[in-house]
C-alpha cells in the first residue's frame, strides 16, 4: 500500500517538495540549536517554555480528531462517519508525531531523552503524558492501518482491531487530561492552577481537531475523486459547534472566578496581561483579541444553521475555530502561565527566527506524514469508488 | 532462511516495543540507589537556614557581597550578563518581590523595597522533585533538594513548578563565562537546569554552606531543623519569622527574621 504514496501527480510532488524544503530549513536551524543551546530561542529564565511546548499542547488537542469520528461510528453506529474514520485516525497520528517532535526539540539534552524510560518517575505528569501519547499514537497507527488494509482487500477488518478502537476512546480522553495535568498541578502558577483545566483541554480539543478534519475533507474533495460525504461533514460541524460553545463558556468561567473573587491566586494578573497588558507590557494583547473576535465569528457562523450548512461559511467558521484555538492554547495558555513570574514581574516572550523556523519545520514534518497517509488512504478509497 | 522486508520491519517494531518493558525490569531487578549514602556524613535530619536581614543590611549597604561571591566561586557559577539567561543560586530581591503576598501600601519604611537574600528554599514538600520526569532532582534524607546534572534532560518542568524562581537553565555553554574554574566542583553543560544545593558537598564533610561561612555579619544561620537544641531551632522558637509563599504548602526550610 505504501507504494501509493510514491506515485502521484506533479501537483502532489510539488507539495511534497515544498514540505521537504521547509523541513530542511527547520532541521538546519535545529542543528544550530543543538550546537548553541536554547540560547538561540526567545525563551528565558522567566518564560522557560515557549513556542515548542505551546505547539505540543495545542497539537495534543488536534489529535482528538480521531475520537470524535471513532466514537460516534463505533458506539452510536453513525454510518456517515464510516468513510472518514481513517482520516480522523491518520490526522491524530500526524498530530501526535508532531507532539513528540516538539518535546524533543524543546529539551536541552535530547540525547538523554531515554532517561525518562530508564528512570521512570510515576510522580511526574511528563511520565504519564509520554505513556498516554505514545500509546494513543500506536493505537491509531495500528487500528487505522489495518482498517485501510481491509478496505484495500475488500474484506472486513480483523475483529481484534475493534478492541483497539474501543480502548482508544477512553485513551483519547486520557491524553487531554494528562496534558492538562502537566499544567494544572503546579502550586505557584496561578493561571494554570484551575480544576477545569482538563475540561477546557477536552472542549478545545473537540473543537480544533474536528474543525481541521472538516477543512482537510474539503481539500480532499477538491484534489481527489473521493468525496467524504456531506452528511459526515455536517455531523462533524455540529460537534465543532457544541465544542466551541463549551470552550468559550469555560474561558468565561475563568474570567468570572478571577475577576469576581479578585484574588491574585486565581490568575487575574495573567488575564489582565493577556487581554489588556500589565505594567506596560502587552505583546499578546492583539493576539488574544484576535482570538476573542474569531471565536465570536465562528460561533455566529456555526450556531446559525443557514450558514453552517453552506460549504463556504462552514469553511470560514472552521478556519476561525482552528486559528482561535491555536492562539488560546498554542500561545496564550502556556506563555500566559509564566506571566507574571514568581517575583510578580513581567518578562515578555517572543520567539526568535530560528525558533520559528524549527517550529515550521516540525509542522512540515507533520504535514508530510499526513500527506503520505492521506494519499494512501484516498488512493484506496478512489479505487473502491 | 528467507525474511521478507515486511516481517523484518514487523520484528523490529516488536523489539522496539519490548524496550518499553525496561522500566519494569529496572524496578524489579535494579539496585536501590536510595540507600547509597556517605557514611561519614553527619546525621542531620532536615537542614535549614535562618536569614537575619537586619544584621545583613548595614554591611550590604557598604557593598558587602561576600556570600554571593563565595557561592559563585565555590560552584563555578557563570557570570552571564543577559538577564534572561542568568544563572542564579543566591541573590537579593526587594521585599515586595520576594514576599508579594505580604506586601501592602502602609508597610514599614524599614522593610519597603529593602533587599532580601533569596535562594532555593529546600522545601520539605518540593514541587520540583514531584514533577521531574527522571529523578534528576531529588530530596535527600537530610532535606537537601539536589540536582544530578548528568541525568537532567533539560525539560525545564522543574522551572515551571518552582514557585520561588530559584532555578536556572543553561541556555548556552556556561564554561566561557566562568572566570576561574574550581576543579573541586563540577562545571555544567549547556541544556541542564541548576540551583543552590545548600553546599551538600560541604555539609557531607561536616562543614556549613560556604555563604554562611563567608558572612561577616552573622546574618546566615545554618542548622538542623529537627534537632530541638540547634541554633536555628532556638532562634525560630524565640523570634517571629516569615517564609516565602507558605500558602502553597511547599514547607520551605529557609526562614527570614524581619
Amino acid at each position: 500500500m505504501i507504494v501509493k504514496a510514491l506515485t502521484g501527480s506533479k501537483r502532489y510532488w510539488g507539495w511534497v517538495t515544498i514540505l521537504l524544503f521547509l523541513i530542511a530549513i527547520g532541521f538546519t536551524c535545529y542543528l544550530w540549536q543543538l550546537n548553541k543551546g536554547l540560547s538561540i530561542t526567545g525563551m528565558s529564565r522567566d518564560v522557560s517554555w515557549g513556542l515548542y511546548i505551546s505547539q505540543f499542547t495545542f497539537l495534543v488537542g488536534v489529535a482528538a480528531s480521531a475520537v470524535m469520528v471513532v466514537l460516534p461510528y463505533y458506539l452510536h453506529n453513525v454510518k456517515a462517519f464510516g468513510r472518514i474514520t481513517i482520516l480522523g485516525e491518520f490526522l491524530a497520528v500526524a498530530a501526535l508525531i508532531m507532539c513528540l517532535l516538539f518535546v524533543l526539540v524543546d529539551v536541552g539534552k535530547p540525547m538523554r531523552i531515554l532517561n525518562m524510560i530508564f528512570y521512570p518517575t510515576p510522580s511526574s505528569m511528563f511520565f504519564w503524558d509520554m505513556i498516554a501519547l505514545s500509546g494513543y499514537l500506536l493505537l491509531n497507527i495500528i487500528a487505522g492501518w489495518h482498517a485501510l488494509e481491509a478496505e484495500y482487500k475488500a474484506v472486513p477488518p480483523p475483529a481484534w482491531t475493534k478492541i483497539l478502537v474501543y480502548i482508544s476512546i477512553p485513551w483519547a480522553v486520557s491524553i487531554h487530561t494528562v496534558t492538562a495535568f502537566l499544567y494544572a498541578g503546579l502550586p505557584g502558577r496561578h493561571y494554570w492552577l484551575t480544576a477545569i483545566m482538563a475540561a477546557r483541554f477536552l472542549a478545545s480539543a473537540f473543537a480544533s481537531g474536528p474543525a481541521l478534519l472538516i477543512l482537510l475533507c474539503y481539500i480532499i474533495k477538491r484534489v481527489s475523486k473521493f468525496d467524504p460525504g456531506r452528511e459526515a461533514l455536517q455531523k462533524l460541524a455540529a460537534i465543532v459547534t457544541y465544542a466551541t460553545i463549551v470552550s468559550a463558556f469555560f474561558i468565561g468561567l475563568e474570567f468570572f472566578t478571577a475577576f469576581y473573587s479578585q484574588a491574585p491566586a486565581h490568575g487575574m494578573y495573567t488575564l489582565k496581561y493577556l487581554f489588556a497588558g500589565l505594567d506596560g507590557h502587552g505583546r499578546l494583547v492583539i493576539w488574544m483579541w484576535a482570538f476573542a473576535i474569531l471565536v465570536v465569528l465562528a460561533l455566529v457562523l456555526l450556531i446559525n444553521p443557514k450558514t453552517r450548512t453552506r460549504d463556504r461559511y462552514l469553511q470560514v467558521a472552521c478556519t476561525a475555530v482552528f486559528i482561535s484555538m491555536w492562539i488560546e492554547k498554542g500561545i496564550g495558555l502556556v506563555i500566559g502561565g509564566f506571566v507574571p513570574n514568581p517575583f510578580e514581574r513581567v518578562t515578555e516572550y517572543a520567539p526568535t527566527l530560528p525558533e520559528t523556523l524549527i517550529t515550521i519545520g516540525v509542522w512540515a514534518i507533520g504535514a508530510l506524514v499526513l500527506t503520505f497517509l492521506y494519499k494512501i488512504a484516498v488512493s484506496i478509497k478512489e479505487e473502491i469508488v | 532462511m528467507t525474511t521478507s522486508r515486511r516481517s523484518f520491519i514487523k520484528a523490529g517494531g516488536a523489539c522496539l516495543l519490548g524496550l518499553t518493558l525496561w522500566p519494569a525490569v529496572k524496578s524489579f531487578a535494579g539496585n536501590n540507589a536510595g540507600n547509597i549514602e556517605n557514611p561519614g556524613a553527619p546525621a542531620g535530619k532536615r537542614w535549614g537556614l535562618v536569614i537575619d536581614m537586619q544584621k545583613c543590611w548595614p554591611k550590604y549597604q557598604e557593598g558587602c557581597r561576600d556570600c554571593f561571591l563565595a557561592c559563585r566561586k565555590a560552584h563555578n557559577i557563570p557570570d552571564i550578563a543577559d538577564k534572561e539567561e542568568e544563572i542564579k543560586w543566591l541573590w537579593t530581591e526587594p521585599f515586595e518581590n520576594a514576599f508579594p503576598e505580604q506586601e501592602h501600601e502602609y508597610i514599614a519604611a524599614g522593610i519597603k523595597g529593602k533587599p532580601f537574600i533569596v535562594l532555593c528554599n529546600h522545601c520539605n514538600n518540593p514541587p520540583c522533585v514531584r514533577v521531574c520526569p527522571t529523578k534528576a532532582t531529588f530530596k535527600r534524607r537530610d532535606g537537601i533538594v539536589m540536582m544530578d546534572y548528568h541525568r537532567c534532560i533539560g525539560c525545564r518542568y522543574c522551572m515551571a513548578a518552582c514557585p520561588y524562581g530559584a532555578r536556572s537553565f543553561n541556555f548556552s555553554d556556561p564554561r566561557p563565562y566562568i572566570k576561574e574554574i574550581d576543579p573541586a566542583y563540577p562545571t555544567r553543560e549547556k541544556g541542564v537546569v541548576e540551583k543552590c544545593n545548600f553546599c551538600a558537598e560541604r555539609v557531607d564533610l561536616g562543614l556549613v554552606p560556604v555563604c554562611v561561612e563567608a558572612c561577616r555579619a552573622g546574618a546566615l544561620i545554618f542548622g538542623d531543623l529537627e534537632e530541638p537544641n540547634s541554633v536555628v531551632r532556638k532562634i525560630l522558637s524565640g523570634r517571629y519569622t516569615i517564609l516565602r509563599k507558605p500558602e502553597l504548602g511547599t514547607h520551605p526550610s529557609v526562614f527570614y527574621l524581619v
